[in-house]
């Protein structure tokens, strides 16, 4: 039993921050740590930035131009990356479609998009959830008919992260309704300037456009765009579901908003007393440190089963599941702690080259936002209710 | 980063394993609390037989040394099996702190004879008015000569019925609750004045309330530097601590596994209860709460002897803290899912539900290390 990094590991660390801070822009730097708004160009300039170093696809075999890390190594790229506040490595290439066509993709294929991820040059969004279809996925009506060398796609997808950036959507369609519900989908990879696609934005309740809808009339695919066998697609999307797990828990991050909180609650007084010497919020902060602390062992402990060989299994649900409830409790007590200055909402505050006078103290602005936007992250990439329907059968045989 | 056992850590845990297995099932424990003792000598003799009295005791005392990562094996194993033989009492408070603080000649004295399996020990410092507060101690300790008067009162002495030596902690300087002027002696069974009231607890566990009525102790008694002891009660504390959280993991472990096997057999309404979702997710909830348990159980054990005071203190009441949560919450999903059947005594389930209830009142609840955690980390 060794509870602490490696000598290699604590080099690797280093090397990895020292980069970060080299050559991360500062201006996007403060933008992450401040909760600000994000722009394409700053996702896309540090993506380009750890594609130039070979850093940008951690999870990916060499081959394919990754980095072939194993399970510890990841974990602390990660970390070190969100510690220092990188911009997040926008998940849908990377994370999901890319691994999915390691595995199941023609040549062709991989040829054509793998090298387009890792540069930067397609940005993925992904066509899983509709209106309909939610947590019962497999329920999904989106269709595609064969007609002559294309697909004919028809119907909506909804919750689509940042379709107002991408140039392509991986998408679970319906080819086969006669069939099994899971059996009859295939997944496509459609051109986002298709004819026939439109991208609406769904606003959410703190005032931002992150999620949309994207609607599909008769849109036509390639055949080729195809991705495996069709009515594979519910086995593609499990397996995206459950590849890349070792940073589910988000502890890197967790662990920047946690110092986060202890500055804004150092800085906010009561009754001339800092928030953070008040017996009720002290200990508020020391529960969720708890937490996280009993998080990040337990990711690290299942890191190393990993590591050592051991296939990742239902521990990835259980991360999940005390994962989102960590980042949850912290943008709630964040929000919490700048007390009535949670009240005003000025969005224009959050603008990238804004320099107004603030309401109140100037780390105020996006917390109560940010409090109501992280509700999404116990409901999206299945709720935890559906990790608990998981984990129920997986582990428990229930 | 290695999560895995060591090889002597193999060892002990099929050594402890096969023993709980084989001879202390629930039925060999209802026999062994109905004994006299409340705890079986034969069996603590197969500890000593197989080593386990001489485990974190030095091998120049004839013991076997060994961390507390080494303990935390045993623990694990005792708490899935309810096992109620004084073996913290003895081995962690008692052995620990002798091995902590002791001279060479006080350890020489008991050390062998715990290794053995023939001496008890116990740690005498809560007092009736103490709560959980480790510098709150009233009993003091008047220098007569070159000895010393003990005149106070301890409570909930853990181990305290059978011990042969108690480590008492006594005032020899300073106010009630003065970090400073705190003392630790060694105090035979037999001292002239010292009256012991042995008593069970509701666990099966057994202590005593001890009151100490000038009962005199030679000079060579002081363990340790006089008036300089907190530091030292605290280190042994923690260490219990860590020791508490292994064996509570190992209760955990054991009261899903019956809860889950209760979810697969009893049924209702034409199905097996584990059908219904609502019990689904709560059992769910409690794998969870038993994994975030055994990470931070692990942190304690692995920071206990860490030569920073400071991580220590950390790690172990953020240990405490969550072992105390999960084991309420586990605890007490446990009996509601099985119904009137796990609040009898004839089931095994309620016995684990008892063991971790106490467990979270020993030594600081998890508020209460909320708090020193907390003052740790600003």
């Amino acid at each position: 039993m060794d509870l602490k990094y490696s000598d290699e590991e604590r080099a690797f660390a280093d090397e990895i921050r020292a980069f970060v801070r080299a050559e991360l822009d500062p201006a996007v730097r403060e933008r992450v740590l401040n909760h600000k708004r994000l722009s394409k160009e700053d996702f896309l300039g540090w993506h380009r930035k750890l594609h130039e170093k070979g850093w940008v696809a951690p999870n990916w075999p060499k081959a394919y131009g990754g980095c072939g890390w194993n399970a510890v190594n990841r974990f602390i790229h990660e970390e070190v990356l969100a510690e220092e506040g990188a911009p997040p490595i926008v998940a849908f290439g990377i994370n999901m479609i890319g691994p999915v066509l390691i595995a199941f993709g023609s040549d062709a294929q991989k040829q054509y998009y793998l090298p387009r991820i890792l540069s930067g040059e397609d940005w993925w969004c992904q066509g899983f959830s509709e209106p309909g279809s939610g947590s019962d996925l497999a329920s999904l009506r989106t269709k595609a008919v064969l007609d002559g060398d294309h697909w004919v796609v028809t119907g909506q997808k909804t919750w689509t992260t940042l379709a107002q950036y991408a140039d392509l959507i991986f998408c679970l369609v319906r080819t086969d309704a006669t069939v099994k519900k899971q059996d009859g989908i295939s997944m496509l990879l459609i051109d986002m300037n298709s004819p026939g696609i439109i991208v609406r934005p769904i606003i959410t309740i703190d005032g931002e456009h992150e999620v949309n809808e994207v609607f599909f009339d008769d849109v036509r695919v390639p055949k080729d765009n195809i991705v495996g066998e069709p009515g594979k697609g519910w086995t593609y999307a499990k397996f995206l579901l459950s590849h890349e797990r070792s940073g589910i828990a988000r502890v890197g991050q967790a662990k920047r908003e946690l110092c986060r909180l202890k500055a804004i609650a150092k800085a906010e007084l009561v009754d001339g007393v800092p928030l953070i010497e008040t017996k009720t919020f002290r200990e508020k902060i020391a529960a969720v440190e708890i937490e996280l602390m009993a998080l990040e062992l337990t990711n690290l402990r299942m890191i190393a089963a990993e590591k050592s060989g051991q296939a990742p299994g239902a521990e990835a649900n259980m991360l999940k599941i005390k994962g989102s409830e960590v980042q949850q409790s912290l943008t709630e007590l964040m929000m919490e702690a700048v007390g009535p200055y949670a009240l005003p909402f000025d969005p224009d505050a959050l603008e990238q080259g804004w320099n107004g006078e603030p309401i109140g103290p100037d780390y105020a602005a996006p917390l109560a936002g940010t409090y109501f936007n992280y509700r999404k992250v116990s409901i999206y990439g299945g709720s935890n209710e559906i990790q608990r329907n998981i984990l129920s059968k997986s582990l428990l045989g229930l | 980063m290695d999560f895995s056992l060591s090889e002597t850590q193999r060892m002990l845990a099929e050594t402890t394993d096969r023993l709980v297995r084989d001879r202390y099932g629930f039925e060999d424990r209802k026999k062994i609390l109905a004994g006299p003792d409340g705890f079986s000598r034969p069996m603590w003799a197969t500890f000593a037989e197989l080593g386990l009295t001489g485990l974190g005791i030095a091998e120049e005392y004839d013991g076997l040394g060994g961390s507390m990562g080494d303990m935390a094996v045993v623990a694990e194993s005792f708490g899935r099996a309810l096992v109620v033989e004084p073996y913290m009492p003895t081995l962690v408070l008692g052995a620990g702190t002798l091995g902590l603080v002791g001279s060479d000649a006080q350890q020489a004295e008991i050390l062998p004879q715990v290794a053995a399996g023939t001496c008890f020990l116990a740690l005498a410092h809560g007092e009736p008015k103490s709560r959980y507060t480790l510098c709150h101690v009233e009993t003091q300790a008047a220098a007569d000569g070159g000895d010393y008067l003990l005149s106070g009162a301890k409570a909930v002495v853990l181990g305290g019925d059978a011990a042969d030596h108690f480590l008492v902690s006594a005032r020899t300087d300073g106010t009630t609750s003065a970090p400073h002027g705190i003392s630790l002696f060694l105090v035979p069974r037999a001292a002239p004045g010292l009256t012991i009231r042995a008593y069970p607890n509701i666990d099966g566990t057994r202590a005593a309330e001890l009151t100490l009525d000038r009962v005199r102790v030679p000079g060579s008694a002081l363990l340790g530097q006089a008036g300089q002891a907190l530091p030292t009660i605290a280190h042994a504390i923690d260490r219990a601590i860590a020791y508490l959280c292994a064996e509570a993991v190992g209760a955990m472990q054991a009261l899903n596994a019956l809860t889950l096997d209760y979810l697969k057999t009893r049924t209702q309404f034409g199905h097996p209860i584990g059908a219904f979702q609502v019990l689904q997710h709560r059992m769910v909830d409690m794998e969870v709460a038993l994994e975030q348990a055994r990470s931070m159980a692990i942190l304690a054990a692995d920071r206990a002897d860490d030569p920073h005071p400071h991580e220590r203190v950390r790690a172990v009441s953020a240990a405490k803290v969550q072992i105390g949560r999960s084991g309420r919450m586990i605890g007490q999903a446990s009996v509601q899912m099985h119904g009137g059947i796990g609040i009898t005594d004839e089931y095994a389930g309620g016995h684990y539900f008892k063991r971790l209830t106490l467990i979270d009142r020993t030594f600081g609840d998890a508020d209460h290390h909320l708090v020193r955690f907390a003052a740790a980390a600003a």
